[in-house]
This record gives C-alpha cells, structure tokens and sequence, in this order.
C-alpha cells in the first residue's frame, strides 16, 4: 500500500470523524444537561439532509441550502422539544427511549409521505467540485477538505461557546445543578429547548454536509445515530472533549479498518477470503474497540470532565 | 386491584387457549399466520420482560438474540438441505432439519451470545447500558450483512419448513400450535421464576441493589443469569420466526427490531406476566388495520407510542388493571 493512499485514507477518517463529532456533540449536550437519551437525533440529521437538499433543487444555491438546513433541523428540534421531549425529562430512560423510537416513526414516515421513497441527491457546489492537490502530491477531493474545514471551525466555535460565553455558562451550569441555575433566576425551560435546538441544528448541518457525497433518503440518519451512540459512549456521555476524542477514533478505525484489515489478513490467506473476513472483521472494529475501553474504563475515556 | 390483573390474565389464558382451537375451526390460512406472529412475538417479548421488567435492565440489543436464533435455524436447515455437512473437524457436524434439535441450538446460541454480551453490558448501567446493548446488537447486524456465506445481505431461504416428531408442520394450523404451546410454556416458566428465590432476588437487585449487596448477593450475577435466560427465549422465539417465513436475513437482527420487541412489552404493560401477549396482538391487530388505510401506518403507530408512553404509562394491561407495579 503506498503513503499517498494512506494518507488519502487518513483524511477519509478525519472527515468522517468530524462529521460523527457533529452528531455526537448534539446527543452527549442533551444528555448531559437534561439527562435525556434521544434516539430522534439521527431523524434531525435526516431532516437537515432532506431540507438542505430540497432547497438546492429550488434554488440552486448550496450556500442556502446549508442554512435552510440549519434552520429546518433547529425548528424540528424546538418543535418536539416543546411538543415532546420537555415531558420526557423527569421521566426514567426507558420511557425516553420508547417515546424518542416512536419520534422516528413519526419523522421517516413523515417525510416518505413528502418525499417519495426514491433518494434525492444533494449536488456539490461547483467551486467545491473536483480534487486539489496537497503538500506531497496527494490529490484529494476539494469539497471534503471543505468540509473537514467547516467541521473544524463548528467545532471551535462550539467549544468556545461552551467555554467563554454566557449561554455556555449556563450550560455547564444546568450540567451540575439544575435547580440552582433554576433558583438563580435562569430560565431553565428556555435554556432546554436552546441547547436541544443547538444540538439539532448541528446534526442537520452534518446531514446536509455528508448529504452531498451520499445520497439524501429516508433512515439516513439511523447508521450514523448508531455510530454516533458509539462515539459518546467511549468518550463518556455529556463530555465534549470525550466526544470529539471518541468521533475522531470511531471515524479512523472505521475508515483504515476497512482498508488495512483485508491487507492484514491478505498476508497469510488467499486474497478472496482475506477480503471477506477482512470486511467483515472492519465492520465490527468500533464495536470491538468500544468493548475493549469499556473492560478499562466503564464510564467511558473523558467521564466527568465537559 | 391485584384481582384485576389476575381476572384479565385469566382471560388472556382462555383467549391463549381458545385461539388455536377457534382458528382451527374457522381454517383461514391467513388469520393463522397472523395469530401464530402474535405467540412468536409475544414469546420473544416474553424473553424480554425477563431482563426488562423483572431485571430493569433496558436492552436495546434484543433483536441480537431474535436474529441468532433465526441464524441457527437457517445455518442447519440449509446444511441439511445441501448435504454438506456443518464443520468436519474435529468431529463431524451435520445440518438438521428437526424442530427441536434446532430449538435446542437457537437456546443454546442465543444464551451463549447473551453471556457474551452479558458479561461486558453489565459493567455499565442506566444510559450507558441502553447504548451498548443497542451496538452490539448493530455490530451483529453488519457482521451479517458482510457474512456472505450465508447470503449477507440478501438473507437465507429454506425450501420447505422443518419438521416436528408426529406432526406435520406444513399445516399452517399444526405450527401455529406448536408455537402456542411454547409460549404457554415459557409464560409458566416466567411465572414459576418470579416467584422463585432467584426471581425475588433478581426484584430486590432492580429496587434497591446496595440493600442486596448487603444481605450477600451479588446483583451482577443475578442480572446476568437473567440477562441470559431472557435472550435465550428471544433466541427460541427468533427460530420459531424463521421457521415461519422459511427465510432469515439481517433484519431480523436489526435496532428495528429491538425496538419492535420492546414495544411489544411497553403496548401491553412492562414486568406484567401477560404483557407481552396482550401487547404483541394489539401490534399485529394494528399493523393489520393501519396497513389497510395507509402505506404509512407506522407513522400513526409512532403517534399511538408516544400518546402511550406520554400518558398510559402501564400499557394495555397497566391502564385496564389499574398501576400498582411502578416500573423503574
């Protein structure tokens, strides 16, 4: 296997990475400060993925299309966090799980009543389009390397608006005591559908992102809640840090599992077979790691820490 | 109240018992499928309640056992079915096409995989178990997508449906007694358990586990015994599954079906006996009304979820008998 191919693998896996960190920031937010598991949140990644794609194809504009995603999985979330998921908070996790799986139902049928059951694609702007060539003469699509940019700066500011800013104050505030902040003269249920719209709007602006190199259909957004699930529970559930830690390590093994495993075991089997269980044994590799952190650390790698 | 819930398990105990009888007679081809989904349903939601409702612990990863089960009916069915036998070394293993030979590996299978996934899930608790149940119950999905010796993604398919000591299983009406008296079975084996030393404990371990500690039990290896008695039912009901479409692909191991199975038990009432029973026919009665109105029907089956979680928290069987077991 040659460097340049290598390191376009790399690349893949830091793209996914961050596009799973989007998601993953979301869930672990909601569940650390209102202490709600949210299955809905791949249906919000879904909605920004269907927004977004219907938007171009109105207006052909990928610009708008990426706020109108934005805005759609934002209103979504507000929506059902005041419809819904604000009576879910004093409630046990079960509940909260059943009601969140009926919140999917209602979002996949939903939108194969709008939509049709056929994908929609999402096209790459034209100036995003075509590969450009990095240091060390690796080519490698342009719109990826955008979008591990965008995911990069989200990232930023999102650790800066938990860090330094006021909203971020209270944030971590409702994480230790919410009935202080509540005492404090914070609103809390305003702070709720805030932080739950925050969350929703990054899952749908990963939607619309990774919307454009695959296609936009219906249960789009369960594999990657399921990765996404993954992500947070290695990095230890309601820690930032441990989200990206996690997204990062879940987007790597995944994408170099697929690519190196085939060749490891292609060494001492023949090839056929070597790309069978090769593929099969990638697919499990996030699964197998998340087992073995949690054998070490049962609360995940940042439990604790935001 | 406590007469309540006994006067509609009796009742749902006459229905169990004069369904079959009553199909018998009626021998409409299609209500018999449909009644005999309802007991293999009901019988994997029955595994559930074990873990769900008597245990506390909420796994998301039962469709792992339902599939393993299914994956061991169709790995010897269709072993028998080429002649070719299972593994020759170190002794030679054939494919079977006997009900219960292949009951008996389903169990056996699906307990395994349960003590497996036992053993690390339960380290955890609360979310973080939800979680990890749920990936491994995935991590299952795409090993047997990519599996492709037993057609991956595209599933596996028997010719004819196995066979039954002294029956005949081709019988629509045959089989679907078959799968009533397994469900009468493990319902009196869930009966017999919760009220054993075992099932008291396991109770104790979910209300209040430091107070079992101290009386020296240990609540993880209760919790794990139930953990594997329960997916060793979801694996029997998952052969019995199999053996009805005489098919088994990936979806069966899919979230999907995770959820279904615990819906099953949410729609008639958690930790209740007959629960699952009374919620996996209302599933199928409304599958077959809703799918007849609209293509959508599942969309008004996520409203009717929610309206019951948000507002009839004892399911079926909780708001007809009135809520004395609070679920936790």
């Amino acid at each position: 296997m040659s460097l340049i191919l290598l390191a376009e693998q790399i690349l893949n896996g830091l793209q996914s990475g961050i596009m799973l960190f989007l998601m993953a920031a979301g869930l672990t937010l909601v569940f650390g400060v209102m202490g709600l598991i949210n299955l809905a949140h791949g249906s919000l990644y879904m909605v920004g993925a269907f927004a977004a794609a219907a938007t171009a194809a109105a207006t052909g504009s990928f610009l708008l299309a990426l706020v109108a995603s934005l805005a759609a999985a934002a209103a979504a979330g507000a929506i059902i966090e005041i419809t819904v998921i604000r009576r879910l908070y004093a409630r046990d996790h079960l509940d909260q799980v059943l009601a969140t799986f009926a919140l999917i139902l209602i979002f996949s049928e939903g939108t194969r009543w709008l939509f049709g059951s056929f994908p929609l694609y999402l096209e790459v702007p034209r100036y995003l389009s075509g590969p450009v060539t990095l240091p060390g003469g690796i080519q490698y699509p342009l719109y990826r390397l955008a979008i591990i940019v965008v995911g990069l700066i989200v990232a930023a500011g999102l650790f800066w608006l938990i860090a330094r800013t006021r909203l971020g104050i209270q944030i971590r505030a409702g994480e230790s005591d919410r009935e202080m902040i509540a005492a404090l003269g914070v609103d809390i249920s305003r702070l709720y559908t805030l932080v739950f719209a925050l969350g929703a709007a990054l899952a749908g602006l990963a939607g619309a992102l990774v919307g454009a190199i695959q296609s936009v259909q219906v249960g789009m957004g369960e594999p990657v809640l399921i990765l996404a699930f993954v992500v947070i529970v290695i990095g230890g559930i309601g820690s930032i840090k441990g989200a990206l830690a996690g997204a990062l390590l879940v987007g790597m093994t995944n994408t170099l599992g697929g690519i190196l495993l085939p060749q490891l075991f292609g060494l001492f089997m023949d090839p056929a077979s070597a790309t069978t269980l090769g593929a099969s044994l990638a697919s499990m590799a996030i699964y197998v790691l998340m087992a073995g952190i949690l054998v070490f650390r049962p609360s995940g790698l940042f439990a604790g820490a935001t | 109240m406590m007469q309540r819930e006994a006067l509609i398990n009796t009742a749902l105990t006459a229905t169990l018992i004069a369904t079959p009888l009553a199909v018998w007679a009626l021998d409409e081809p299609f209500i018999l499928t449909l009644c005999t989904k309802v007991a293999i349903f009901a019988l994997a939601g029955v595994g559930l309640n074990i873990a769900l409702g008597l245990g506390g612990l909420v796994s998301f990863g039962h469709a792992a056992f339902f599939g393993i089960g299914g994956y061991a009916m169709g790995i010897l069915a269709s072993h028998a079915q080429t002649y070719a036998p299972l593994i020759e070394w170190p002794i030679v293993i054939e494919g079977t096409k006997s009900m219960p030979i292949i009951w008996l590996a389903a169990t056996l299978a699906s307990a395994l995989a349960a003590l497996l996934i036992g053993i690390l899930s339960l380290r955890t608790s609360g979310v973080y178990f939800i979680m990890i149940t749920l990936a491994f119950g995935q991590m299952l999905y795409y090993f047997a997508i990519s599996w492709s010796a037993y057609g991956g993604e595209d599933g596996l398919s028997i010719y004819v449906r196995n066979g039954f000591p002294g029956l005949n299983t081709l019988d629509p009406a045959q089989y679907l007694i078959i799968c009533y008296s397994l469900l009468a079975l493990a319902l009196y084996a869930t009966a017999r358990l919760s009220r054993s030393p075992f099932g008291l404990a396991l109770t104790a371990a979910r209300q209040n586990a430091e107070r079992v500690e101290t009386v020296g039990l240990r609540p993880y290896s209760l919790r794990l015994t139930a953990f594997v008695i329960s997916g060793a039912i979801t694996g029997l009901a998952g052969a019995l599954y199999a053996d009805l479409n005489r098919f088994v692909s990936p979806t069966m191991l899919s979230w999907h079906t995770s959820g279904e199975i615990m819906v099953f038990v949410i729609l008639g009432g958690v930790a209740r006996l007959f629960g699952p029973v009374a919620g996996a026919a209302l599933f199928i009665l409304l599958e077959h009304l809703l799918g007849g109105i609209s293509d959508y029907w599942q969309m008004y089956l996520g409203a009717l979820l929610l309206l019951v979680v948000l507002f009839a928290r004892g399911g079926l069987i909780g708001t007809l008998a009135g809520r004395e077991v609070a679920h936790d």
